[in-house]
């Protein structure tokens, strides 16, 4: 520290200085959080910038030629192969999500109004299924949809057809419908926490002045949960539309979706710089579409009023 | 509009030998009274004894066990509680946190279908009923305790029920706030002429709104009476506990008939008094009480018919009263005075002997 030299000031006075610099609320909260910044810049920041940066670059068989270019973006957006397959993700997420939330709704009605003093335990076994690995239950939705699978031997047993039918597996249903199931807990519990804060009394007053069930329920305790719902639809949003392991494994030819384009950017055609400019792309959009679903979300919630 | 001072004397409410069993636990035991139109009943007891196990039952939250409750005539059994003529201030408030001030107090009507103009006029006098017409656009989290109160008050006033349940409405305010929420509620119940059932386990606040008061313990209702009758010509020694201080004479059973007990003493000698509902006599003894405020200190030479020796033993200065301790050669506990200080009460010392005037129309006799 030259500049201690050259003040009037004595070292020692700047030392103190700076220790109590460290011992104030701003200087402790740096502090604490140097850490977790240090930890997202090397694996949050860093490998997107990395992304980033070669979705300007240009792929030139073994090497990358790294002169400023937006053609990528250009085939990830106009090519009708990309679009459709950006689409059709978008669509089984937003579908994955909606249905999920749905689902999982009841569910955590039932546990939060009902569940007793079992609510523990009722969440515990919900997740019971998901102690298995995802593979595993991807797996098993195969042996259920598979052409001499579960459900059509109970199909054809019970005589609805005479005949497999062969569109249940290696479908975009099929990859919807594994993904649903493995979701639900991740929008069960953010509607359960969003259900367990509404103050009963808000309930009985609604009761209290003049509303039933049901419209008390769209009055009150719908929209108080809203947040949690919102929570529940962009937990499985977000992730879904990136999914490749779920198309690769039930989706068959129909399922694919932009992730596995990605994939085979970065890995078979051993394009980078396009597979980069996909995936940003699509967390562009995503982005975009989980504002929209807030937003409307929020305008669902001034209407309920 | 009612005529707002009047009761009609009509029974509004009619509570029949309600029970209500949690489990093994009897919440409420066999709870019978008649509430009257118009009237500002409260229901006043220790916690835990059951005030808001019967407002629920009344509301329709809750069924009983056993019994019945009819409100202004109908039978309420299997009605639910958005279907009955009852609206409730929560001791929480409940006050709806996704909506203003004005959505709240307009929630119960828009069920209604009433136009626009009508529905904004209710809600608008509702507001100004409770001195609230300035913070209509307030969310629910931007207001005052005091504020809260107010908007749940009027939420359930801008239904026109029949009878209004207050759980504990004033119990989360500070004290000067809840003073003045004492008489502005007491105000309103005149004005708007509906039945007020209270629910609280302050016996000042009981006493200074009601009409008639119902004491509970345990699931029992102890005593229905004006707050004047319950003070004065309480029935139970526990009743007589409950609403402040009070000095327990052991008597003898003199001579009894269907409405009068007298009574000998050994320091009051002997006295007649009403015999309280329910007496039996056991054993031929009986217990007398006398509020500490009921024994005036004599000064030098004055004379009362009426009159107790004995010794100061202590004295407790309170400001406006002085609170003295006086032994009795004859009774086994000392008794209680209460004096103003305007004579110098706080000046007499302790140890010296004073007499004690009292009226015994102020002894009553108290069941056990
Ligand atoms: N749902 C319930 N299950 C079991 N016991 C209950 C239930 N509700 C109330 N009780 C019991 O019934 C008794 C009366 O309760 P209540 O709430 O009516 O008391 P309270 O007089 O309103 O008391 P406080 O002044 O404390 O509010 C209490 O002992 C309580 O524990
Ligand atoms: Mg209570």
């Amino acid at each position: 520290m030259t500049a201690a030299v050259d003040h009037v000031m004595p070292a020692p006075r700047q030392r103190t200085v700076r220790r109590n610099w460290l011992r104030s609320e701003q200087g402790r909260g740096f502090t604490l959080l140097s850490l977790p910044f240090l930890y997202a810049l090397t694996f949050l920041v860093l490998p997107m910038l990395v992304v980033f940066a070669h979705s300007f670059w240009t792929q030139t068989y073994l090497t990358i030629d790294r002169s400023f270019t937006l053609e990528n973006y250009r085939i990830a957006l106009t090519e009708p192969i990309y679009r459709d397959l950006l689409l059709r993700s978008l669509f089984i997420s937003l579908t994955v999500s909606v249905a999920t939330v749905l689902f999982a709704y009841p569910i955590a009605y039932y546990i939060s109004f009902y569940g007793g003093r079992r609510k523990g335990l009722w969440l515990f076994l919900i997740t019971v299924p998901f102690w298995t690995g995802y593979l595993l239950r991807v797996m098993a939705w195969k042996v259920i949809l598979g052409y001499n699978g579960v459900l059509n031997t109970t199909l054809m047993g019970l005589g609805l057809t005479d005949k497999p039918v062969e569109s249940l597996l290696y479908s975009t249903n099929a990859v919807i419908l594994t993904l649903i199931h493995a979701w639900a807990v991740f929008a069960v519990l953010p509607v359960f926490v969003s259900l367990e804060k509404i103050d009963r009394s808000l309930i009985e007053a609604a009761t209290d002045l003049g509303d039933g069930p049901l419209r008390r329920f769209m009055r009150v305790t719908l929209p108080l949960s809203l947040p949690g719902v919102t929570g529940a639809l962009l937990i499985v949003m977000i992730p879904t539309v990136g999914d490749y392991v779920t198309p690769k494994l039930v989706g068959g030819t129909e399922g694919v979706m932009i992730a596995n384009a990605i994939q085979a950017q970065f890995g078979r055609a051993s394009n980078w710089p396009l597979g980069a400019a996909l995936t940003v792309s699509t967390m562009v959009i995503v982005t975009a579409m989980a504002g929209a679903a807030v937003v409307v979300m929020r305008g669902f919630v001034r209407a309920l009023r | 509009m009612p005529d707002p001072n009047a009761q009609t004397g009509k029974a509004m409410i009619e509570i029949s030998g309600v029970t209500r069993k949690f489990g093994a636990f009897t919440a409420l035991d066999r709870v019978s009274a008649t509430i009257n139109e118009g009237e500002f009943f409260s229901l006043l007891g220790p916690s835990g004894c059951g005030k808001t196990t019967l407002l629920r039952l009344i509301a329709g939250f809750d069924q009983p066990t056993e019994g019945g409750i009819t409100i202004d005539g109908q039978p309420m059994e299997g009605m639910p509680a958005n279907r009955r003529p009852t609206n409730m201030v929560f001791q929480s408030y409940a006050i709806f946190p996704h909506m203003n001030v004005q959505e709240n107090v307009a929630y119960g009507l828009k069920r209604m279908r009433l136009d626009k103009a009508e529905e904004k006029r209710r809600v608008e006098e509702a507001l100004t009923q409770v001195e609230l017409g300035h913070l209509g656009k307030r969310r629910a989290n931007e207001l005052s305790g005091g504020q809260r109160q107010r908007v749940a008050l009027a939420r359930a006033l801008v239904m026109r029920p029949k009878v209004l349940l207050l759980d504990e409405p004033l119990s989360a305010l500070d004290k000067k706030l809840r003073e003045q929420m004492q008489v502005e509620l007491r105000h309103l119940q005149k004005q708007v002429g509906i039945t007020f059932i209270l629910v609280t386990h302050d016996q000042y606040e009981a006493l200074a709104m009601s009409d008639r008061i119902a004491v509970m313990f345990d699931g029992q209702i102890a005593q229905v009476a004006t707050p004047k009758d319950i003070y004065q010509r309480p029935v139970t020694r526990q009743v007589a506990d409950f609403l402040g201080g009070m000095n327990f004479v052991s008597a003898e059973v003199a001579a009894e008939n269907g409405t009068s007990l007298t009574l000998k003493t050994r320091g009051f000698g002997q006295v007649k008094t009403e015999r309280p509902e329910g007496f039996v006599v056991n054993g031929g003894t009986a217990t007398l009480g006398i509020r500490p405020e009921r024994l005036r200190v004599l000064w030098d030479d004055d004379r009362s018919e009426n009159e107790i020796a004995g010794r100061v033993v202590d004295r407790h200065y309170f400001g406006e009263i002085t609170h003295l301790i006086v032994e009795i050669p004859d009774l086994e506990t000392p008794l209680s005075v209460i004096e103003t200080n305007d004579f110098g009460a706080d000046d007499i010392p302790v140890g010296s002997q004073i007499r004690l005037a009292f009226d015994p129309d102020a002894l009553v006799a108290l069941r056990d």
